[in-house]
């Protein structure tokens, strides 16, 4: 188990160097660079000022070694676009990226499985409605769903469309603003939640209906084990596995899907700021939110690694020898 | 179900296929006075039946986008002229719009019919890319396995872990951001490709690596058969595994793209592709007033629908999870 965990933060050290890194010299292979934004009525001197105060009047290695050795301490140098250092900027986008992801992550979740513990274990026109409507709920995909969303939302008044917060947010008091930003988070969240509580729902309903076929679930009702503990205490949790498996993978899809939910739904989050980033040719953050991103996503591979190991016993024994 | 999948598969591409003859009106065709108007609607009576005609359109007032129907003349409905199946008499100034106009009045439902051609022609040619490369690659890994194998599965593996729609950004949005689209396409197939093969690769490694063990293997190679033949009569045990998986990476690309484009790092917004058509639903106002705006949106979910019908028999994860 412990070398089992040494390769996977080893692994996940490789993954935020190589993606910042690459990000950072992709960007700056681009053509154009950050003076562009200086507009047109920059002078000479300014923009050489400004490729000086940003390196880029050095080579792309002589650049990626002062960047590397400064990320080493944690700075991640400065954004031109913000005129502020990366790394606050960078922290605050991704908190709110992790605030959308994991109240999704935990609503499909949620959904999902108990939807899917139903259609699994059920034969009925209940589970049937429950079965179609994840058929459908799966074949929008986080992009369509936030635009139908954002589509409801706006004619019916329900839901705020757009932003974490009110306009006014900055002189609300902390409940009040808690609680706005609450009103403003059902719609990201559904948007890309319920494409994956429906991949969630078909995969439970298929391992529990697996996890019947098994010789202890015949077993347990000889024995006379009531219906509900059958299905909850027996054969849900030999089913578990299959969901823990992807576990890992939906996390990247999450992450993926929330720069488009939060594209559509101007969600001030780590997709946003990379986007711009990558426009303004800001080549700083850039690495930086690549290096945040690929943080997260090593941390949720992690994460979906453990979760198997703690479901299945195969899988620690595996590892231990 | 894998029935229904097909047939609406087929549906869409034959829509691509036929775009000239079912649009009503040319793409790219703007009509001045109808920006944003609603579609057309179709009458068949007139104190009794009639053939199908139906009435202009007339702007109200600009600003609010409000139209009504001048009900004076009735404009027939004419079936198979001039190569399309149906239209509206083209002097007559009330053009048919099925799905009604767009910012500039561009024929919303002719822009998505001709929309899906490129769409689908770019997630076709991207998938079949993946398909080759990840086969090729699959197969050398399987066959070859050792050291060669380790070091194929890890590249393959670690592409997989990037989340795609962020490298596929990025690696788009270092080019120039302004390119003719025969050029986007080429780049952006390119760049779909690089991320679907390493899926392809790791189920044809596992499909060649076991087929490697079978009696024929040993067969083809006692008599005299080279790596390359001996690889040719192996890959077709993958072919099963193949069209499965192309069948999945077509909607996940066309998904790719209609991201891409819809952010402005895709075609060009001139070009007609269901990513181009769905940037003006980015202003929400705009979908609450004319919500036929958001009609491409259907044909991607009619392609990730069919799709999902189609595999559902066979056991695989859904498209979400396999991009």
């Amino acid at each position: 188990m412990i070398a089992f965990l040494i390769r996977r933060v080893l692994f996940a050290i490789v993954l935020v160097v190589f993606a910042a890194s690459a990000a950072l010299v992709l960007t700056r292979l681009a053509p154009g660079d950050v003076t562009s934004q200086l507009g047109p009525g920059a002078t000479q001197a300014e923009i050489a000022a400004t490729r000086a105060r940003f390196a880029l009047d050095r080579g792309p290695l002589a650049q990626w070694l002062s960047w590397a050795g400064r990320a080493a301490r944690f700075d991640l140098g400065e954004s031109f676009l913000y005129n502020r250092p990366v790394s606050p900027l960078v922290r605050s986008a991704a908190l709110n990226t992790a605030v959308l992801a994991i109240v999704a992550l935990v609503t499909a979740t949620v959904l999902g499985l108990s939807c899917g513990v139903v259609t699994g274990s059920r034969h009925d026109t209940f589970a049937a409605l429950i079965k179609a409507a994840s058929f459908v709920s799966i074949s929008i995909p986080p992009l369509l769903a936030s635009l139908l969303l954002a589509f409801v939302a706006a004619r019916t008044g329900w839901l705020p469309v757009g932003g974490m917060s009110s306009v006014n947010a900055s002189e609300m008091s902390w409940g009040t603003w808690l609680s706005d930003v609450a009103w403003h988070l059902p719609l990201p969240v559904l948007a890309l939640a319920l494409p994956l509580a429906a991949t969630f729902e078909r995969l439970q309903s298929q391992s529990l209906a697996e996890a019947f076929q098994q010789p202890f679930v015949l077993a347990a009702v000889a024995r006379g084990v009531p219906r509900t503990e059958l299905i909850l205490r027996h054969a849900w949790r030999v089913s578990l596995r299959a969901i823990c498996g992807v576990y890992g993978i939906a996390i990247g899809a999450l992450l993926s899907g929330s720069f488009v939910v939060e594209y559509v739904t101007a969600w001030p989050g780590l997709g946003r700021l990379m986007y711009e980033a990558l426009r303004a040719r800001d080549i700083y953050l850039v690495a930086g939110c690549a290096a945040m991103g690929s943080f997260f996503l090593a941390l949720g591979t992690l994460a979906g690694d453990l979760l198997l190991a703690v479901v299945d016993p195969r899988v620690r024994e595996a590892d231990a020898t | 179900m894998k029935r229904a999948g097909a047939t609406l598969l087929v549906t869409v591409a034959c829509v691509a296929l036929l775009a000239p003859f079912l649009a009503p009106n040319p793409p790219e065709r703007r009509f001045q006075n109808l920006l944003y108007a609603p579609p057309t609607r179709v009458y068949i009576r007139q104190g009794g039946f009639r053939a199908p005609y139906i009435y202009e359109w007339r702007m109200v007032s600009r600003l609010e986008r409000s139209f009504r129907e001048s009900r004076v003349r009735p404009v027939p409905l004419r079936w198979f002229s001039d190569g399309r199946f149906v239209t509206a008499e083209p002097d007559a100034g009330a053009p048919l719009l099925l799905l009604g106009a767009d910012a500039y009045g561009r024929d919303v439902f002719a822009r998505v019919v001709y929309g899906s051609r490129l769409s689908l022609a770019l997630a076709a040619v991207a998938a079949m890319l993946a398909l080759i490369v990840g086969a090729v690659i699959g197969a050398v890994a399987g066959y070859a396995g050792g050291r060669l194998d380790d070091l194929l599965s890890r590249v393959s593996e670690f592409v997989l872990v990037l989340p795609s729609m962020y490298v596929a950004l990025a690696l788009r949005a270092v080019m120039p951001l302004v390119l003719p689209p025969s050029t986007v396409f080429v780049m952006l197939a390119l760049i779909f490709a690089l991320f679907g093969w390493p899926i392809v690769a790791r189920g044809v490694r596992a499909i060649i690596a076991s087929e490697r063990q079978r009696e024929y293997t040993t067969a083809a190679r006692a008599a005299g058969a080279g790596p390359i033949r001996v690889l040719r009569q192996l890959i077709p045990a993958a072919r099963g595994y193949l069209t499965v998986q192309g069948s999945l990476l077509i909607p996940a690309f066309i998904l790719a793209e209609a991201t891409m484009s819809y952010v402005g790092l895709g075609f060009p917004d001139t070009t007609a592709t269901w990513g181009t058509m769905l940037q003006d639903a980015a202003n929400v106002t705009l979908i609450v007033d004319a919500p036929w705006i958001l009609a491409p949106a259907v044909g991607i979910f009619a392609v990730v629908l069919a799709v999902n019908l189609i595999v559902q028999g066979t056991g695989r994860a859904p498209v979400q999870l396999e991009k």
